[in-house]
């Protein structure tokens, strides 16, 4: 208790905490235990052919199981992004920083992920980016195998090539 | 199609979210008045006393009046019986959620009753408070409530 006794109450501390236990299901174990081989996994949609990453076992739009893996490029295409410029409790890397969604080659959906090793102002839709990898000891069955995202270098991916998958 | 995993992974997950709230004049002053082993309540518009003290009547949504300070014992109006407790509630062994009105009190309170068996529970039994060991100014430095009868 840091107030003094004879001063009145002016606050409470009121936390709220829920503890869960997060099962991964079949589909993203699988993912997760790949990630740890620095590989990643993405599932086809048998009807649409849309490959999803990570997988869910499930096409949202068929309806329907996804049992065919596709081995994904750990490069890709920068779709959409955000500048964090305020810090939060718990937040792993300093401000600012940049998240993107990412569309890995031959994915349909993008993965959310840091973006780093670039100015935050020089981010851009369409910039050609790659995994950084943790090193062997560090990897294990967590998204964070990939410590961030860097760009390659390469000329920006056309529009086109992924306004659909935005 | 690849072999189906035998292992499907877990792990766990905390969300917290670490809020503390400014709580006014009128709850401040009931606090506070915990914090003393007091109980207070206010005047509603209708001269019913309120406890907790809330800030507006909530019939005529008038502000409250004066405080009033009310008994230490009361009546269980309802209750519902906890057979196994969560780790966040009050008492770590079964206990009742019940609506105390204190003595002097025109409202119920909830709070916990530490009865140790349902059999000792009844609507309209007498209770008493159990202050906390070192009261700080919320509503835990109440323990719970227990039985005035003898078990």
């Amino acid at each position: 208790m840091t107030e003094p006794r004879t001063e009145p109450v002016r606050k409470i501390r009121t936390p709220i905490r829920l503890d869960y236990t997060m099962t991964a299901g079949e589909a993203q174990s699988r993912f997760l235990r790949q990630i740890a081989n620095r590989k990643i996994f993405g599932q086809r949609c048998p009807e649409c052919e849309k490959v999803y990453v990570p997988p869910r076992g499930s096409c949202p739009t068929c309806g329907i199981a996804t049992r065919d893996e596709v081995e994904l490029a750990d490069q890709g295409t920068v779709t959409t992004f955000c500048i964090v410029n305020i810090p939060f409790a718990g937040a792993a890397v300093e401000v600012p920083y940049v998240c993107a969604s990412v569309l890995l080659d031959g994915a349909d959906i993008t993965l959310f992920h840091l973006v780093q090793e670039v100015p935050v102002d020089e981010v851009r839709m369409g910039m050609r980016v790659e995994a950084v990898w943790v090193p062997p000891e560090e990897r294990g069955p967590t998204l964070q195998s990939i410590k961030h995202f860097r760009p390659t270098g390469e000329p920006d991916a056309p529009y086109d090539a992924y306004k659909d998958r935005m | 199609m690849p072999e189906a995993s035998p292992q499907v992974l877990s792990a766990t997950h905390v969300l917290e979210y670490p809020y503390t709230r400014s709580v006014g004049p009128v709850i401040g002053r009931f606090l506070t008045a915990l914090r003393e082993r007091r109980i207070e309540g206010v005047r509603g518009s209708d001269g019913r006393v309120i406890v907790p003290a809330v800030e507006y009547d909530p019939v005529t949504s008038e502000p409250t009046g004066d405080f009033v300070e009310v008994g230490q014992s009361g009546v269980v109006t309802t209750w519902a019986w906890v057979y196994q407790p969560r780790p966040k509630h009050p008492l770590d062994q079964p206990f009742a959620w019940a609506l105390v009105r204190l003595d002097g009190a025109d409202t119920a309170m909830l709070h916990a009753v530490d009865a140790g068996n349902p059999s000792r529970m009844r609507t309209g039994m007498r209770v008493r408070v159990r202050w906390r060991a070192e009261t700080v100014g919320e509503i835990q430095d109440i323990e719970c409530f227990e039985p005035e009868d003898p078990a």
